[in-house]
């Protein structure tokens, strides 16, 4: 993979910010940058619905706003069906005459609260109906707007305000759903993940998935230094360790065809990765080896998906 | 003057909202709301609405869809019951304060436990405070009607708000009524398209459903309630424009040979018109008792209901749900109401026909005959549960 380049390739992404500067997240909030190369890779034609959580937070504490491209907020659980309903008036209003006729993207945007629990619901339903619309769902594992508790997408171990590392209890005991899989099982036409560290490839992402008529699904890992006790320097950093230990491996599923984006013939230990971040402080060596052993047969499992496996 | 022909209240209802062109329809099936959506899904199937129709996963989901449409500028319609409508509750809030007009149809039903299919009001007495302009009809010809002036209404730019049109399961939704249809030129003529001051559009990018912080959420709460109030110009103006098309004049609240009655029955939704049936036998008999039937609930016609009563003796209120605790929640309206009056009537306040159990004129007579005694011995703020055994 030209990781190298992709440094420099940035900089050729437009100069404009649809996501302003000057909104309220923290130092170092990947989530942050994710969502302002999504907002970059779409440009103006966008209809953004939002759900509760921190990028809704920081970005619209009335009356001010950080979005320059029509944004809605409405609910936690929802944001799947407000886009249902967006992207279905558009439809008719076009065909009725009364908007005039060009294409603009109905994006979905929740975190993982918003989407592995609450709004999974909402979410099945919008991309059984195969609305044309693009999801994101921007995963900082864990309920972090409200004071790091645990959601289905927090990893194994992982220390939360609600799964804490106590005497008899080692933070997370449950193992991260597998959303993307879940988009996938629904066959819709594309689903990805992706991570702000590899920007080049989150933004030829968005911009594939709001290119392919129908639901698209995209997962983007976004590390979340306050939830994850991370230093804030470390965001990006870390978001490589993630793919490159194989916690978090970078893959399409396009018309069901899996591909592996970046793929590892050796992956880096989950040590290197784990040690920087305090949530997985209180994890013994024997414990990384277990979940590094669960994380290798899922990777392995996704190669051979991939064609790529033995 | 159009054609009358017989038609179930739920066909009829699904006919205006397709001659209310509407332009997108989400819904989930509960019972007895299904008639409706079951015959709108026929329109757009047979081309003969041109709308999106989609059927969501859930109520919670049709009514979000729905705030999704009406926000991008689409006239949006739902409907739902009882158990749909309480799990839609958190987004009938959140569409009020949005101001974004569309109209749903309820076709009332009794909220579990236990659970029962049958009509009454708790379903939309639990979200009685959502900041929805909320109507009660008496019969299916009312149904038909208020689709078009919920959407004239709830689209007015000094209105924008969403409209319930409430009708009771069963008994209304389920009944062949003969109907007075309006010529499609006319409803067009009474319902432009929809014109949005703001839609989500990339032409002009707008930032909708912002969070507010105490410094401010206060001013917004209070510039919503003043809305509302200050919408019932607007709505007494809409049956005014409406009745000089049909010739149906409606009103906040309608009465009954209640001029010189010393005891008023009040109700509100179908069983109305059994009450009048009671009225006539008890006028038959030299009684002087009238109806009072509350055709809007939100905004509280305060002055039109304090008008209409304010000559009574005494006031039996007669509610179709409880407030599990108090009394019903008419009664407790009419009381605050009327508290701040000189000269009031007593008030006795009845629940009764909950899970739709029947009403019959003579029920009605037992309670009026019942709170004029209990009245007469001087138990002058009254509260039964009517007719139930144990």
């Amino acid at each position: 993979m030209t990781e190298n380049l992709n440094v420099f390739a940035v900089r050729t992404l437009t100069q404009k910010e649809y996501f302003a500067p000057g909104h309220r997240s923290c130092q170092g909030c990947a989530e942050a940058l994710a969502v302002r190369l999504v907002a970059k890779a779409l440009g103006r034609n966008v209809i953004i619905a939002n759900a509760t959580g921190c990028m809704e937070i920081v970005s619209s504490p009335l009356p001010y706003t950080s979005w320059r491209v029509p944004w809605f907020h409405v609910a936690f659980e929802n944001t799947a069906a407000v886009a249902s309903g967006i992207e279905s008036a558009l439809k008719v209003l076009m065909r009725k005459g009364r908007i005039p006729r060009k294409k603009i993207v109905t994006l979905a945007m929740a975190g993982d609260g918003g989407t592995a629990d609450i709004g999974l619901q909402a979410l099945s339903g919008a991309l059984e109906r195969g609305h044309n619309f693009l999801y994101i769902c921007t995963d900082n594992e864990a309920y972090m707007n409200t004071g790091i508790q645990r959601s289905s997408s927090t990893p194994f171990g992982a220390a939360t305000t609600t799964s804490p590392a106590g005497r008899v209890q080692m933070g997370q005991i449950t193992w991260k759903k597998n959303m993307p899989a879940i988009a996938a099982a629904h066959n819709i036409p594309y689903v990805a993940t992706a991570c702000p560290s590899y920007p080049i490839d989150l933004v030829q992402k968005v911009k594939k998935a709001a290119d392919i008529e129908g639901p698209a699904y995209l997962h983007i890992l976004s590390v979340c230094p306050t939830g994850w006790r991370s230093a804030p320097e470390l965001s990006i950093k870390l978001g490589r360790l993630a793919v490159e230990t194989g916690v978090f491996p970078l893959y399409e599923v396009e018309r069901g065809q899996y591909r592996l984006n970046i793929d590892f013939q050796k992956l880096k230990p989950i040590k290197e990765y784990f040690k920087l971040q305090g949530r997985f402080r209180h994890l013994t060596d024997d414990m990384i080896k277990e979940i590094e052993k669960r994380i290798h047969k899922e990777y392995e499992e996704l190669r051979a998906k991939a064609g790529k496996g033995v | 003057m159009g054609k009358r022909i017989g038609m179930e209240v739920s066909i009829a209802a699904a006919e205006a909202v397709k001659q209310a062109n509407v332009d997108v329809i989400s819904a989930y099936p509960i019972t007895p709301q299904t008639h409706i959506v079951e015959h709108l899904s026929e329109l757009v199937a047979n081309g003969e609405l041109d709308a999106e129709f989609f059927c969501v996963e859930s109520e919670h989901s049709a009514l979000s869809a729905c705030v999704g449409a009406a926000a991008t500028g689409a006239r949006t319609f739902t409907c739902t019951s009882s158990q749909g409508l309480a799990l839609m509750s958190e987004i009938t809030y959140i569409a009020s304060g949005l101001r974004l007009p569309m109209v749903m149809i309820i076709a009332n039903r009794t909220l579990s436990s236990p659970l029962s299919i049958w009509n009454d009001h708790s379903d939309v007495m639990s979200i009685r405070d959502c900041g929805w302009i909320q109507f009660f009809v008496e019969n299916g010809q009312e149904v038909y009607d208020h689709v078009f002036v919920a959407y004239r209404l709830a689209e007015n730019r000094n209105v924008l708000f969403p409209v319930i049109i409430n009708m009771d399961g069963f008994i209304l939704s389920h009944v062949i009524e003969p109907f007075e249809l309006i010529e499609q030129e006319k409803i067009d003529q009474f319902l432009p398209p929809y014109q949005p001051i703001y839609r989500l559009h990339p032409d002009r990018p707008v930032t909708m459903g912002a969070f507010a912080l105490p410094s401010i959420f206060a001013e917004t709460k209070k510039a919503q309630e003043e809305a509302l109030r200050s919408s019932m110009s607007k709505i007494l103006e809409t049956w005014e424009f409406f009745g000089d098309m049909t010739g149906r004049y409606y009103h906040p609240i309608e009465t009954y040979q209640a001029e010189d009655a010393d005891t008023l029955l009040v109700t509100m939704g179908s069983y109305s018109e059994t009450a009048s049936v009671a009225v006539d036998k008890m006028r038959e008999e030299g009684r002087s008792v009238g109806l009072v039937r509350i055709r809007l609930w939100r905004p509280f016609p305060f002055e039109a209901f304090k008008k209409a009563t304010q000559h009574a003796k005494q006031l039996v209120v007669i509610d179709r749900a409880i407030s599990v605790g108090a009394c019903g929640p008419v009664g407790s309206e009419v009381k605050a109401a009327l508290y701040g009056e000189a000269q009031r009537p007593s008030v006795f306040n009845f629940v009764a026909g909950i899970s739709g159990r029947d009403v019959t004129p003579s029920d009605f007579i037992k309670m009026v005959d019942k709170a004029e005694i209990e009245i007469e011995e001087g138990n002058k703020e009254g509260y039964e549960i009517y007719g139930v055994r144990g």
